[in-house]
């Protein structure tokens, strides 16, 4: 059943710091979970979910210590999911490599951002050396 | 999302003035409420609106839309009204009921009582203005409100009969055991390609199939969006154990795989679907006689 | 977590009862290739039915766990991967390239049976 949430009032938002690998398990139980409200398919709950495993995993493995925000959207006509990836690390030096997806998965150097921006409607990366970084992604509700 | 008891929420964006000239336009609308209600469902009828209604349901729904519309111009909040709208339009529109309609509807309303308070106001010309400034904007977002709220409710009940008729357009055939058939006809768009794969791999897993036949002869052309989406659907499906054959492959089609860097000769793939029904039965069979320890290892 | 490893004569078999973290899915790396080396095992199940996400790193362990397990002289086959997350890994661009996949544990089990016949005559 879907949920129509204003732009006006308070949206629902849960933020989950990223420590340990526990904590990217916590981010996708409670990224499915908020999804599930939006109304998303079972098979969209899945992609979603392992989106956050995704961006969740970088965190850790370049910048050892972030945090994670999931929010229900609504951009005037549909709700969405909104996942906000952030991190003060060392920050990705070629952007246009890591998203085009130059690095390799399966090699272990993985940022899989490619991945997850084929499967989100909206992308967005900030991020320069020295300053850390976020990456935003959005699902909509169709 | 219905009223509080007590003190109603209002928009913290409309000035201390403005949300006093509502709150006394808003009192005139409800002690006239009757009337104005009255007024409205008769000019509904000689507009010749809402036809496909019966008086009764005619005078039911307008009491909802009339009281509606006043608590938005109170509160100076849509969220209500949208939601009652979508919630209304649920009802009529299987009932036949069209966008113009709706929109006339609510574009009386608003006439109706505006004259309204041109009447009641038309002795102080200068509090008119100030009210029906107060007034206007309010009664147009109502109608905007309204008309938008339907033509969504609209849009989602095509997209809905849309999918189902894709669903059963696409029916994946178990034709013996442990093999299906997907027979792929007309055109694909990217949400469609989506649901087929869906469909296909909730039936490898429904009838443990370990080979699936993908007959794409019916395709005319596929862009590469689509063209890509075989490839995973080839992948996922190998995931659940399943070997995939695609039959039918037209040069076109082959070119375009190729063209997104797809390696034929890694992709299981038969002129026809008869040739490949036969390659298929021939994977199982082979399976099958492995398994045969009485024959003492001997090999199809 | 641990997981639960169960040895059905020459196979062990490995069923994922709940979300891992990844410390847990090494751990899981782990106990199965020693095991297979402690018990001379011809082939692993590793049953992922209750995982509802497979994510690059569960991809890159089950394919290190394979490959580690085959210098064993074992081989490994995936079962279970639900529908959805095969669907996402596609998506996503998360492969198992080279790793054995079945629908279920018991065409797990069939499939190892046939690799293991076939070896026997090789």
């Amino acid at each position: 059943m879907t949920k129509l949430i204003s732009r006006d009032s308070g949206l629902e938002q849960v933020r989950i710091p990223i420590h340990s690998d526990i904590d990217i398990v916590s981010a996708r139980h409670a990224g499915r979970s908020l999804a599930e409200q939006v109304g998303f398919s079972s098979s969209e709950l899945t992609l979603i979910a392992t989106a956050i495993s995704e961006l969740a995993r970088n965190i850790i493995e370049y910048a050892k210590f972030g945090e994670v925000t999931l929010e229900i959207v609504n951009n005037g006509s549909v709700n969405g999911v909104r996942i906000t990836a952030s991190d003060t690390g060392p920050g990705i030096s070629n952007i246009e490599m890591a998203v085009r997806g130059g690095y390799s998965t399966s090699g272990g150097l993985g940022l899989g951002l490619a991945g997850v921006r084929h499967i989100m409607d909206n992308f967005d990366l900030q991020s320069a050396p020295g300053s850390g970084t976020c990456v935003t992604v959005t699902k909509w509700k169709l | 999302m219905g009223t509080v008891k007590g003190k109603k929420s209002v928009n913290p964006a409309m000035t201390e003035s403005t949300v006093a000239l509502l709150r006394e336009l808003v009192a005139h609308l409800r002690d006239n409420r009757t009337e104005l209600r009255e007024e409205w469902a008769r000019r509904i009828t000689e507009a010749r609106l809402l036809t496909a209604m019966t008086k009764e349901e005619i005078f039911a729904e307008a009491t909802s839309v009339y009281d509606n519309y006043v608590e938005a111009l109170e509160t100076g909040t849509f969220e209500a009204l949208q939601a009652y709208a979508r919630n209304l339009s649920e009802r009529i529109i299987p009932r036949g009921v069209e966008t113009d309609e709706v929109v006339g509807i609510v574009l009386l309303l608003r006439d109706v009582l505006a004259r309204s308070l041109f009447g009641k106001y038309r002795s102080d010309f200068d509090l008119l203005n100030r009210i029906l400034d107060a007034y206007e904007p309010a009664a147009n977002r109502i109608a905007n409100t309204v008309a938008v709220g339907f033509v969504q409710e609209r849009e989602r009940i095509i997209r809905e009969q849309q999918e189902a008729i894709r669903e059963l357009s696409t029916p994946v055939l178990q034709v013996r055991e442990r093999l299906l058939i997907l027979p792929i006809i007309g055109v694909i768009d990217p949400l469609r390609a989506r649901q087929l794969t869906e469909q296909l791999l909730q039936a490898i897993r429904a009838n443990r199939a370990r080979v699936v036949v993908i007959d794409i002869t019916g395709v005319a052309e596929m862009d590469s969006h689509v063209a890509n989406h075989l490839v995973q659907t080839v992948e996922a499906s190998r995931l659940l154990g399943a070997t995939v054959i695609v039959t039918g492959l037209s040069p076109d089609i082959a070119q375009t795989l190729v063209n997104i860097g797809v390696d034929l000769t890694k992709m299981n793939t038969v002129g026809d679907l008869q040739g490949g029904i036969e390659e298929a039965e021939r994977l199982l069979g082979y399976k099958v006689v492995m398994h045969d320890s009485d024959s003492g290892g001997k090999k199809s | 977590m641990a997981v639960p490893i169960l040895k059905q004569s020459n196979y062990l078999i490995a069923t994922i009862q709940a979300a891992l973290t990844d410390q847990d899915f090494v751990q899981l790396r782990d106990a199965l290739v020693e095991k297979v080396g402690r018990f001379r095992s011809r082939g692993v199940i590793v049953d992922v039915t209750a995982l509802d996400v497979l994510d690059s790193f569960a991809s890159r362990t089950l394919r290190d766990l394979a490959y580690m397990i085959r210098l064993r002289g074992a081989h490994t086959v995936i079962v279970g991967i639900q529908p959805d997350v095969a669907f996402a890994m596609v998506q996503l661009g998360i492969t198992l390239a080279d790793v054995s996949t079945a629908l279920d544990l018991e065409e797990g089990l069939a499939f190892l049976d046939s690799v293991d016949s076939e070896q026997a005559r090789a």
